[in-house]
Formats: structure tokens, C-alpha cells, sequence
């Protein structure tokens, strides 16, 4: 099956996982660092 | 504020998963093209609101500019320089001179008033906030500042992610249908280009260590901005002289695919709205953090000095 | 005004004179562009019937090459003997210092090009199918895009970490409309087919928006730094 056909049935698809897993990725990204900032201004917060 | 988030998140949660049913089932299959149309439900949406993000950019590196005096100085200049180049234009009747290039569709009247537009829109722009900031006072100009700066690098970063998934989704979707990759036409051009000019600007507040990095990355936004025009007719007048083949969008509208867009068009809005907001609540939180960093080394120092029994002057921060 | 002019000459004088006392950096460039030349002619075989299609392109890339080795040290000596300090608290307009810099570089890219050309004309046996003459104003136009943006951002990189890397960064994607308009002058007049009038016209619009905007924004690079 080459790439012509297998895009041509199934391109949608593979657009729509590429298009969420970047979105994901980015989140997971930002969702990291959320949690070590609020973890460090804890310990900031904790050492006053 | 964390309410108003989750409401407009649950909400947007919900687009996004009609919009995925519209588009994977409710939609019907297109004629000429069949399934692989579908991409166009996620690709269109996404470029409009990466464009969106990236004129918010803009827009914030703009005012954040006016907290310079040598900016506020010249936005009349600006503005009688955007109505010199226009006058000008408006000047060269519809009868091109001869060096004038000659091209189809282009209008010098319509391009001239455009710039003039332009040129004073900023002025106002620019002294609108100025006049604003001095009403509300200095108290809510730096606070604005800050906020002004965050959303700036947040538009931009959140403006890439959407742009990235244009530029993959574009050739997955052109493959099977044109046959290339990749080709020279003036919407994919632009956005590649907007694309390398958005993640430099990241780069450059990634690598740098000063503290104005706000005003810097601002002047370089709005060159940026001012180069997409050309970029735009660079590419123009170069598919004009060489012919590509013809791309044309294929295929009638149905009425279910309209609607399927439209949800689509609507659910990434909000989706690249929250990204952005969320992204903005990051980076304040961080602003945040260093300057209780800040605050902590300044207390520590002041302990020592007190220490050493010298009399001080405590100025209120 | 005209203290403006003067300090813009007295500034490039300086410049000029310092650079030709030690030529140690003008030669290295020199060479180098050199090796740019010879390392292109290896790569993309002169006798070849498409390199000849894609020989303005070559040429263009070399000259870019060649100018961002030169952009690179534009703030260098002011940086190691914290000159820009003293420019800040003097009450010289910072664009006279920005114009004396880029004419500084212009000069320096206009040379180096110099070098490059006659070469490029031996190794693929150049010639100029259309109106040669055209050339040159492609050729000032040109450099001066490449020149006057690449200072401002050698400027915006000074606070950076890696700063070498920084400057093509940040120069290549604003560049690309005015590299394409080069490029596709060079390659009209070379064949001579169609007329290069649209891609000059273009290429003086860019030249005159961003050195309005480099010169109008540079204050605020100077005093932010």
C-alpha cells in the first residue's frame, strides 16, 4: 500500500492524531510546569 | 477566576468533541476528493486561530513599545510618514507610468489608502494607551506592563503550537490530493515564514539575560510584522510569473459541511483562547516566583546589614 | 542636522580606520569568502546544466554567508570597551551610531562581494544574458537589505547567550522576501529572460520600510540594553 492511497483513505485520520498529540504534548508542557512552580513557591512560602 | 476558567474549559471540552463528531461523522464525504477533505475541518480552524495568536502578539508588543518615550515621540511621525507614502501612492493615476511594475489585480488607490489607514490607526492606537495610562495612573500602567508582556510571549508560544499543526496538517492533506509535499504558494509560504519568524522571537526571550527582553522582543514582533507584507507579494508576483499548477478549494459546500467548520472554527477559537490564558496564568505565577525570590535575597541582606548595626534607610517597596 | 551627518562620518571614520590598522579580521573574512566560493563551485559542479539554473541562488547564499561572518563583529569592540555606555548617556542621537555601523558593514559586505564575484564568474564561466548594468543596483539594494537588518539584530543579540548563532536566527526569516527578490533579479538578468523591474522595485520598498523602522526603533535597543 503506498503513501498516495494510504493518505488518500486514511490521511484525515492520521491529520487529526498528529493535530491532538502536539496539543497534548504542549499541555503536558505546561501542566509540568505549573506543578513546579507551585511546588517551589510552597517551599518559598515554607522557608519565611 | 478558577470558576470562570473551569466553566469556559468545560465548555470548550465540548466543542472540541462535536466538533470532532461533525467532522469524522456528521459531515458528509466530499465528491471529488472523498475523506482526506476532512483534514480541512482542522486545518482551516487551526491557521485562523494561530493568526488570531499571533495578532494579539502584535498588538501587545505594540503598546508594550509605547512604554518608550522615543516610541511615544514619534507616533505622530508615524503617522505622517504612513500619509506620505500614501499620498503618494494615490498620486499614480490607475495609468501605471511605465516603471511601475505592472502587475494583475493590484491595485495602487486601494494599496495607498490601506497604508494611510494603517498609519493612523497606530498613531491613535499609540496615543490612546499613552493618554490612558497617564489617566488610570502608574500603579495600573506597570501592572498593565506586566500583563501586556505575558500575554505578548504567551500569544506567540501558544500562536506556534497552532501554526505547527497548520504546517503538518497542510502536506498531509496536499500528498494524496496535488501529489507534493510542499509547494511555493503564497498562504503556505507566509505561514512557514510567520512560523520562523514567531519561534525566533521565542528563542531570542529563551537566550536572553536582561531584563528588558520585553521591549526587545517587542521591536523585533513588529518588524516581523511588517515583513509579511512583503513576504505575502514577494510570493505573489512570483507564482504570477511562474504558473503553478492550478489549486483550486475542489468540491461544492454542503450546508452539513459548513456546519461542521463553523463548529470546528468556533471550538479551536476558544480552545487557543483558554491555551493562551492558561499560558498567561503560568506566567505570572512564574513573574511571581522571582520576585519572592527577589523579595527573600533583599529581606536576607537587610537582616545582615542590620546586624552590622549601621544606621539605614528602609525604603518602602 | 548637520551634526547628525558628521558624527554618522566621524563614527565610520573611526571604524574604518581601526578595522585597517589591524587587518587581521578583514583578512580572515577575506579568505574565508574565499573558501565559500570554492567549497560552492565543488559542491554544485559548474559544468552541470542545472547549476547554471541555480547560480544566482549560489551566489546570493555565499554573500549571505559571507555577511553574517562580517554582521557578527559589528558591536564587538564596542562591547569590550563598554563604548555603548558612553553612547547612552551622551546626548548623540543613537541613529547617527546605527547609520555609521551599517554603512560600517555595507562597506565591509560590499567587499567581501567584490572578492567573491570575479571568482564566481571564473569557476561558472558567468555571463550576462540581459541588461548587466541592472546588476548593480540589485547589488547595493541588496547587501543593504542583508546589512541593515542584520546590525539591528547584532544589537538585539548582545544580551543574549550564544550570540553568534543568534544573529542568523533572528536575520534569515525577516530576510526571506528580500533574499527571494535578490535572488530572482540575479537569476532574470543572468538569463535574461523577463524583467527584473518588479523584484528591484520591491527590493528598494523593503530597503526603505525597514531602515525606517531599524533607525526608528534602535533607541529603544540601545537604552533597553
Amino acid at each position: 500500500m503506498n503513501v498516495q492511497n494510504f493518505l488518500l483513505h486514511y490521511g484525515h485520520y492520521v491529520a487529526y492524531g498528529a493535530t491532538w498529540l502536539i496539543h497534548i504534548l504542549y499541555l503536558g508542557i505546561l501542566v509540568r510546569r505549573f506543578a513546579r512552580l507551585r511546588q517551589e513557591l510552597t517551599e518559598l512560602g515554607g522557608d519565611k | 477566576m478558577n470558576k470562570l476558567f473551569s466553566f469556559f474549559a468545560t465548555i470548550t471540552a465540548f466543542l472540541l468533541v462535536y466538533g470532532l463528531y461533525q467532522a469524522l461523522v456528521a459531515a458528509p464525504t466530499e465528491r471529488t476528493m472523498g475523506d482526506v477533505q476532512r483534514i480541512f475541518y482542522y486545518h482551516v480552524p487551526s491557521a485562523w486561530t494561530a493568526f488570531c495568536l499571533f495578532l494579539t502578539n502584535y498588538f501587545c508588543s505594540l503598546l508594550t513599545l509605547t512604554y518608550s518615550e522615543a516610541i511615544r515621540r514619534a507616533a505622530n511621525r508615524i503617522a505622517i510618514l504612513g500619509a506620505i507614502f500614501g499620498l503618494m501612492g494615490l498620486l499614480i493615476s490607475e495609468d501605471r507610468p511605465p516603471w511601475l511594475p505592472q502587475a494583475e489585480g493590484f491595485s495602487w488607490v486601494k494599496a495607498s489608502i490601506i497604508v494611510i489607514l494603517i498609519a493612523v490607526f497606530h498613531a491613535l492606537l499609540i496615543k490612546g494607551y499613552f493618554l490612558l495610562g497617564d489617566r488610570l495612573g502608574k500603579l495600573f500602567s506597570d501592572r498593565a506592563r506586566v500583563i501586556l508582556d505575558a500575554v505578548a510571549v504567551s500569544s506567540a508560544e501558544v500562536g506556534v503550537v497552532f501554526c505547527t499543526v497548520v504546517l503538518v496538517t497542510g502536506p498531509i492533506w496536499a500528498r494524496p490530493v496535488w501529489g507534493i509535499w510542499w509547494t511555493w504558494d503564497v498562504r503556505l509560504t507566509t505561514t512557514l515564514v510567520l512560523w520562523l519568524i514567531y519561534v525566533s522571537y521565542l528563542v531570542l526571550r529563551r537566550f536572553s539575560n536582561t531584563g528588558e527582553i520585553a521591549i526587545l522582543s517587542a521591536t523585533l514582533a513588529v518588524i516581523g510584522a511588517l515583513d509579511v507584507p512583503f513576504v505575502y507579494f514577494s510570493i505573489w508576483f512570483f507564482r504570477t510569473q511562474h504558473p503553478q499548477p492550478v489549486m483550486g478549494k475542489g468540491g461544492s459546500l454542503d450546508p452539513r459541511m459548513l456546519h461542521a467548520f463553523l463548529i470546528n472554527l468556533l471550538a479551536f477559537s476558544c480552545f487557543g483562547a483558554m491555551v493562551c490564558w492558561s499560558r498567561v496564568r503560568l506566567e505570572l505565577l512564574h513573574r511571581q516566583l522571582e520576585e519572592a525570590h527577589a523579595m527573600k535575597s533583599l529581606e536576607g541582606a537587610d537582616a545582615a546589614r542590620a546586624q552590622a548595626s549601621l544606621p539605614l534607610n528602609r525604603s518602602s517597596e | 542636522m548637520t551634526s547628525f551627518w558628521s558624527l554618522t562620518l566621524a563614527t565610520l571614520k573611526k571604524d574604518i580606520r581601526l578595522e585597517w590598522r589591524s587587518k587581521d579580521a578583514l583578512n580572515a573574512m577575506l579568505f574565508f569568502s574565499l573558501l565559500v566560493v570554492v567549497i560552492f563551485s565543488f559542491s554544485f559542479d559548474p559544468n552541470a546544466e542545472e547549476s547554471r539554473q541555480i547560480t544566482a541562488g549560489l551566489i546570493w547564499v555565499a554573500f549571505l554567508f559571507a555577511a553574517v561572518v562580517a554582521l557578527n563583529q559589528t558591536w564587538a569592540r564596542e562591547l569590550r570597551n563598554q563604548v555603548l555606555d558612553a553612547y547612552r548617556v551622551s546626548p548623540a542621537p543613537a541613529t547617527a551610531l546605527f547609520l555609521a555601523k551599517a554603512l560600517g558593514n555595507f562597506i565591509f559586505v560590499i567587499l567581501l562581494e567584490a572578492v567573491m564575484t570575479p571568482l564566481f564568474i571564473v569557476f561558472y564561466n558567468l555571463r550576462a544574458l540581459g541588461p548587466a548594468w541592472q546588476l548593480i543596483p540589485v547589488g547595493i539594494l541588496g547587501t543593504w537589505a542583508l546589512v541593515v537588518n542584520g546590525t539591528f539584530f547584532a544589537a538585539l543579540s548582545l544580551r543574549t547567550r550564544s550570540r553568534e548563532i543568534m544573529l542568523p536566527l533572528l536575520l534569515f526569516p525577516i530576510s526571506i522576501p528580500a533574499v527571494q527578490s535578490m535572488v530572482e533579479a540575479t537569476r532574470i538578468i543572468l538569463s535574461g529572460e523577463g524583467a527584473a523591474r518588479f523584484w528591484i522595485v520591491l527590493l528598494l520598498t523593503y530597503d526603505v520600510v525597514f531602515t525606517t523602522a531599524c533607525l526608528g526603533l534602535f533607541e529603544i535597543v540601545l537604552q533597553a540594553e
